[in-house]
């Protein structure tokens, strides 16, 4: 059978590119697209790139955990959906780093180990209950919205152009992640109670996402200086907190490190499931 | 609900002159080859075996994500993982437009989905095997995915209105399935050894069930007339089974892998293809339960049915106070 005739026996029913769930949406950068056309970034601009697609890559890694166990259908959808993203963002992120050490996304997610993976401890966390992940949900996105608005204005080209793709993204993510919150705050006396619950248990992890390291200073211009976002994030965060008629919790602030290399105990877990088969097979192609 | 009783009222009296105007109108719509709609008057065992079909249609796509979930987590490389991804979360979605086209057929979903998490439906019994391997993933979509079109696109046809627009959204979507698994199999059997061994077996172990997927033999399918006389089905088991074996019979080859039936021939004769025999005591074992997967299954939809109750209850709770501050 010829390429064409397999073409058309398969196409035969519709169209093969035809996803409810668009891979990568119409005309929008893609992973592809770096890879091929990429400026090679600095070591600098890799390292800076490699935690952002890190944080991305760990937290749609937790994600993808939910699809086919959501409360309802409709959730199946959005959380697939957010993962979907999550994913996407992490692509181009971490092929742009890549293309400074000359390797590819696949190289970086599989066959780094642990204490390479710059991810922040609150992606890693678990799922939990719904509560959970949707609160974790609404702050990593309002922060990233945050960062992606400024990162929008970086003089690297390629990391602005990522940011405007993912921008609009993230958005979704903490729109949905408010409405939730507002409706499991205000729903009955045990949501309210899980949520609180959800909210102390992540707390902690808060501060890391905002610690400026070095590499920003050397980044200027460039990278998003994380502490430059906190006001904003603190504000949003206790809006949406008090209309759901929650507060922020009194809890203390967990010593991290994820940006050095410094995980959880649940990172082993989330990696050796992650990269077990690729690592069985080094070398294949998929 | 009260459109049910009613038929059934209808049904149980001796036919009045209105009512066989309406057989009539019903008659003359399935002979021009129009479509009902919900609001149209149609015979009690139509409604029943749509309502049957649909739904079992709908849990076979809910229940049918299980298996290539079970590999998102793992998939060998992101772009496969993406492609993963999104193909699970379409049949999340023709979930939802099934539910929909039965909910016109007048059974809430929330009936529909405890008729599946109580047993009293069935689903697609194939998702009732384990996903092993990666492999499995390109078989599945390759040959479930492609013996779901092969079934589907005729239904894109069926007299029932909702139903049929339903499968047209499904079927686009269904082809970029097959052809996602398909190449998840052209790049195994073009890689090592042990890749082209784990495409081997995925194949071998899918294939049959597949097949089966087309039910049982014509002579055995007491229920397929009647579906073709009211053109909800527009062919037989046999005839689709057959279609779809000649089918994946030339696609293999593309592979350099094969399909594990030595009595596989296009016969010229006839002008169809023949296959074995399909071991049809498995299938109904696997119907009855008794699959490998059958019991996890079912306690893995239970168990987010359970665990997602609280978030329910608080999102109606919600709407409630929402609803009665509008008024006040
Ligand atoms: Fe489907
Ligand atoms: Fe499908």
């Amino acid at each position: 059978m010829k390429s064409d005739e397999l073409d058309a026996t398969l196409d035969s029913f519709g169209d093969a590119l035809a996803s409810a769930t668009r891979v990568t949406p119409g005309n929008a950068l893609r992973p592809e697209d770096i890879a091929k056309d990429g400026v090679k970034p600095s070591e600098q601009i890799a390292q800076y790139a490699l935690r952002l697609g890190d944080d991305s890559l760990i937290l749609s890694q937790r994600m993808s955990h939910w699809v086919s166990r959501a409360p309802e259908l409709e959730e199946d959808v959005a959380l697939g959906n957010i993962t979907l993203d999550l994913l996407g963002h992490a692509r181009s992120f971490l092929t742009y780093a890549g293309l400074a050490w000359d390797k590819t996304e696949d190289d970086l997610a599989y066959f780094r180990e642990e204490e390479e993976f710059t991810s922040l401890h609150i992606v890693e966390q678990d799922n939990g209950h719904f509560g959970v992940t949707i609160i974790r949900m609404l702050l990593v996105a309002t922060y990233q919205h945050l960062l992606y608005t400024a990162l929008m204005e970086s003089a690297d080209e390629t990391l602005s152009a990522i940011a405007a793709k993912s921008v609009k993204e993230v958005d979704y993510h903490r729109d949905h992640a408010i409405q939730w919150t507002i409706r499991l705050g205000l729903g009955t006396e045990e949501s309210a109670e899980k949520m609180r619950h959800a909210l102390e248990i992540l707390w902690p992890y808060i501060d890391e996402m905002f610690t400026d390291e070095p590499l920003h200073d050397q980044l200027e211009g460039v990278a998003v200086r994380p502490s430059t976002l906190r006001a904003a994030w603190d504000q949003e965060i206790a809006g949406v907190l008090d209309e759901a008629g929650l507060e922020v919790p009194n809890v203390p602030q967990a010593m991290c490190k994820g940006r050095q290399g410094e995980h959880s105990e649940y990172m082993g877990y989330i990696l050796a499931e992650m990269q077990v088969l690729a690592r069985k097979h080094p070398g294949a192609t998929w | 609900m009260a459109a049910t009783t009613q038929n059934d009222s209808q049904l149980s009296a001796v036919p009045s002159y209105e009512q066989e105007q309406a057989q009539a109108r019903f008659d003359a719509i399935i002979g021009d080859d129009s479509r009902i709609e919900p609001r149209d008057w149609m015979p009690e065992p139509y409604r029943k075996t749509l309502t049957r079909q649909v739904s079992q249609h709908a849990h076979s796509e809910i229940i049918g994500m299980q298996p290539e979930a079970n590999w998102i987590t793992r998939a060998p490389s992101l772009k496969r993982k993406a492609i993963l991804i999104a193909k699970v979360q379409d049949e999340a979605g023709h979930g939802l437009y099934l539910y929909s086209a039965a909910e016109t057929l007048g059974t809430s979903r929330d009936e529909l989905n405890d008729q599946l998490l109580t047993g009293r439906a069935k689903y697609s019994s194939i998702f009732n095997y384990p996903a092993r391997t990666w492999a499995d993933m390109g078989a599945i979509g390759w040959l479930v995915d492609g013996a779901a079109i092969a079934n589907q696109v005729p239904l894109c046809r069926a007299s029932y209105g909702p139903y049929g627009r339903a499968m047209v959204r499904i079927c686009k979507e269904e082809s970029f399935h097959q052809r996602q698994g398909f190449e998840i199999l052209l790049s195994l059997s073009r890689g090592t050894e042990a890749q082209k061994k784990m495409a081997q077996d995925a194949i071998n172990r899918f294939y049959e069930p597949s097949l089966m997927m087309f039910g049982p033999p014509d002579d055995q399918s007491p229920n397929s007339k009647q579906s073709m006389a009211w053109k909800i089905k527009r062919f037989s088991n046999d005839d689709l089974r057959q279609r779809f074996v000649g089918m994946i019979a030339e696609q293999v080859k593309v592979l350099g892998l094969t399909l594990p039936d030595p009595e596989l021939r296009f016969d010229e004769e006839t002008g169809k293809w023949l296959h074995k025999d399909l071991n049809w005591d498995e299938f109904m074992a696997v119907i009855k339960g008794g699959g490998p997967m059958n019991s996890q299954r079912m306690e893995r939809r239970r168990a987010a049915h359970r665990e997602g109750a609280w978030v329910r209850e608080a999102a109606a709770a919600y709407a409630n106070k929402q609803a009665q501050s509008e008024v006040a």
